[in-house]
């Protein structure tokens, strides 16, 4: 991870951002903020998004699944651009870019147990988003590539993702499959033979038999997708890729928070910044006065404002004793917090608006 | 009960299980995250695969209760092998991979299998009501397509069975319905609205009314000018006249915005709206759960009675 002190330094040299967190907290709206930030310091930056609000994305001309980013023209120095991940066609675009020849991505691309895999397999959104971060970030366009990571149940399913295949490529199943060319009947091996068969009364022998023909039709691409599954964990790994952390102040998100921050050490990486969203906004009165204040004007024509204020000192007491908390657990992270606004974010400027609190 | 990641549909769950605890219903809390997050709110330790009551309500006739239970996908998926007759085979299946490999062959099988446990606990009627705690809105959804998907991919075979039946409970109105959770702001509303129409029209699964989390109270005189105060009011000193001005304009602010995302969920939405109010403490157990059980039985009791199509 990098070394920055200020947020603003972190998206001035990270080459890769990726920000993690539980859903609701604003992380897709902050990863295209963090990349607008980067445009505004003159560096060329694109953003991957997995599921954008629909009024943000049309607002950034990416209201369409697409492989290719989507320049998004502005009053900045660098350049931003943004593309909403499309799983199944950058799969198939790996397949493609991996194949020995045209013949073998075809049989490949229409095998059913493909599709099935390549269109709902959980993790392999996950898979894609990394993939699509290794291809930005190699093709030399963009001095940084920011990635908002899908909202999933386990917080490393996108670090887990480039292990995916390789793990299902050394699978014995597979091994024991590529050892003949015939499908089902064709494998040799007794044993494979038995466990395909237990494995045919679960899933139906259509299933298998389609499995056994994808696999097959794998042969020779294994290497590559190895490789590339090497490349990508390296890059994870970079000095220069950095995590961003994104939560909320409210204590169920703060321990999703800190139990991500715990995961991702066991993997021997660390978060390089953090961003709290939605901080109700300070006033110079405690909990405890405004307590007071809410029985002192009651009945009064200021009763209501007495409740406004007894209501949020409530509210937010302890947001910043959590807030610290979480700076506490993540002492190598920059960390910033941003108020919570009053609509939604759904145009260029409301993300210039978010750019400039991440960064000041 | 469904919604998108922040709205407290964990909150929603557990209040839906104590309310129904209080008539007298003995209600299995089931989470399928795998970590508990709606222990605390009964005061009771997080716990793990086990089942674990949690909570004795005395109801009209009968004693009411809360049984939380943790059901994860790969515990469903060893349990569900062990109980159609591949239990010799779970061993070498788990320690050599292939588990994974009929995950993989079998999207959604994961998922299947979890709604196929809860299918076996309804079917057992140990439990008078089964409150789910869904996946995250966009997986709930995933989550409940989950056995027409095995059903399509798997044409045979045990598991073509098992999607069937958890089709059939899932489509009867009579036994499933679907509590959609949002809260007042955009986003959310609008990741509402696609889900609902994603169940009901897509799934086929039926609509119960929607609970709108987090609701702020309306208070009046909000808009009034502090340098106009009474004498009695002038004790005030600056930094209290401040924050009574920032927290009136902040409250102000959210009302109208909320204001406009309730009308707007209405007019797109023809569900019943359920509203619990916004909770001001900063944790929330039993106490803010009974609080809110308060609220959601008051709104029951308020629904029209069912009618039979």
């Amino acid at each position: 991870m990098t070394t920055a002190t200020t947020f603003g330094e972190l998206v001035g040299t990270s080459q890769v951002i990726i920000c993690c967190g539980t859903g609701g907290v604003g992380k897709t709206t902050t990863s295209a903020a963090v990349a607008l930030a980067a445009a505004q310091s003159g560096r060329r930056a694109c953003v991957v998004t997995i599921d954008p609000a629909k009024r943000l994305a049309d607002a950034l001309g990416i209201g369409e699944l697409s492989n290719t980013p989507t320049d998004i023209a502005g009053p900045w120095p660098g350049k931003l651009a943004a593309l909403m991940l499309d799983t199944e066609s950058t799969f198939d675009e790996v397949v493609r870019r991996h194949a020995h020849d045209a013949e073998q991505a075809e049989r490949i691309l229409s095998n059913r147990f493909y599709r099935n895999v390549s269109g709902t397999l959980s993790g392999t959104q996950d898979y894609m988003a990394v993939e699509k971060l290794s291809e930005l970030y190699s093709s030399g366009d963009w001095d940084l590539v920011v990635v908002d990571t899908p909202p999933t149940r386990d917080a490393l399913a996108f670090l887990e993702a480039p292990k995916l295949l390789t793990r299902l490529l050394d699978n014995p199943i597979y091994r024991m499959v590529t050892a003949s060319n015939r499908g089902i009947i064709g494998v040799a091996n007794r044993a494979a033979q038995t466990v395909l068969r237990q494995l045919a009364r679960v899933v139906g022998a259509t299933v298998v038999d389609e499995a056994v023909a994808f696999f097959q039709s794998f042969q020779g691409m294994e290497d590559g997708f190895k490789e590339r599954a090497q490349t990508t964990l390296t890059l994870l790994g970079d000095d220069r890729t950095s995590f961003v952390l994104v939560a909320s102040p409210r204590s169920d998100t703060l321990d999703e928070a800190r139990y991500f921050l715990d995961r991702i050490r066991a993997a021997d990486l660390d978060a390089a910044g953090v961003v709290v969203n939605r901080m109700l906004p300070s006033v110079p009165v405690g909990a405890k006065r405004a307590a007071e204040l809410r029985n002192e004007l009651a009945g009064t024509s200021a009763a209501g404002a007495a409740t406004a204020l007894a209501d949020l000192t409530a509210a937010a007491a302890d947001d910043h004793d959590r807030v610290d908390e979480l700076a506490e657990a993540a002492p190598h992270a920059v960390l910033v917090t941003v108020p919570l606004l009053t609509d939604d974010v759904h145009d260029v400027d409301g993300l210039r608006r978010i750019a400039e609190l991440l960064t000041a | 009960m469904a919604g998108k990641g922040g709205v407290g549909k964990t909150v929603a769950a557990a209040t839906m299980a104590t309310a129904a605890a209080r008539t007298g219903l003995s209600v299995l809390l089931v989470e399928v995250a795998g970590r508990s997050a709606s222990a605390p709110m009964f005061g009771a330790d997080p716990q793990g695969y086990e089942e674990a009551t949690v909570l004795h309500e005395a109801g009209d006739d009968e004693v009411g209760s809360v049984t939380l239970k943790s059901i994860t996908p790969d515990q469903a998926l060893v349990e569900w092998l062990a109980t159609h007759g591949f239990n010799r085979l779970i061993g070498r299946l788990a320690s050599s991979g292939i588990l994974e490999i009929v995950a993989t062959a079998t999207p959604g099988i994961k998922d299947l299998l979890v709604l196929g446990r809860i299918k076996a606990l309804a079917d057992e009627s140990t439990y008078d009501l089964i409150v789910i705690d869904a996946p995250a809105a966009g997986h709930a959804v995933g989550f409940l397509r989950s056995p027409r998907g095995v059903r399509d991919v798997a044409r045979t075979g045990v598991l073509h069975r098992q999607a069937g039946e958890v089709l059939d409970l899932i489509g009867n109105p009579d036994r499933c319905q679907v509590v959609l959770v949002t809260i007042p702001e955009e986003t959310p509303v609008n990741e509402l609205v696609e889900t609902s129409f994603a169940v009901e029209e897509e799934l086929g699964v039926r609509l119960g009314p929607v609970i709108v989390n987090a609701v702020l109270p309306e208070v009046a005189g909000l808009d009034i000018d502090l340098d106009d105060l009474t004498d009695a009011e002038l004790a005030l000193n600056d930094d209290e006249r401040t924050a009574l001005a920032l927290a009136s304009a902040f409250r102000a602010g959210r009302a109208e915005l909320q204001t406009n995302q309730l009308e707007r969920l209405a007019d797109l939405l023809p569900l019943t709206q359920i509203r619990f109010p916004q909770l001001f403490g900063t944790t929330v157990g039993p106490d803010e759960i009974a609080q809110l059980a308060d609220v959601l039985t008051e709104a029951i009791t308020a629904l029209p009675e069912p009618v039979s199509p």
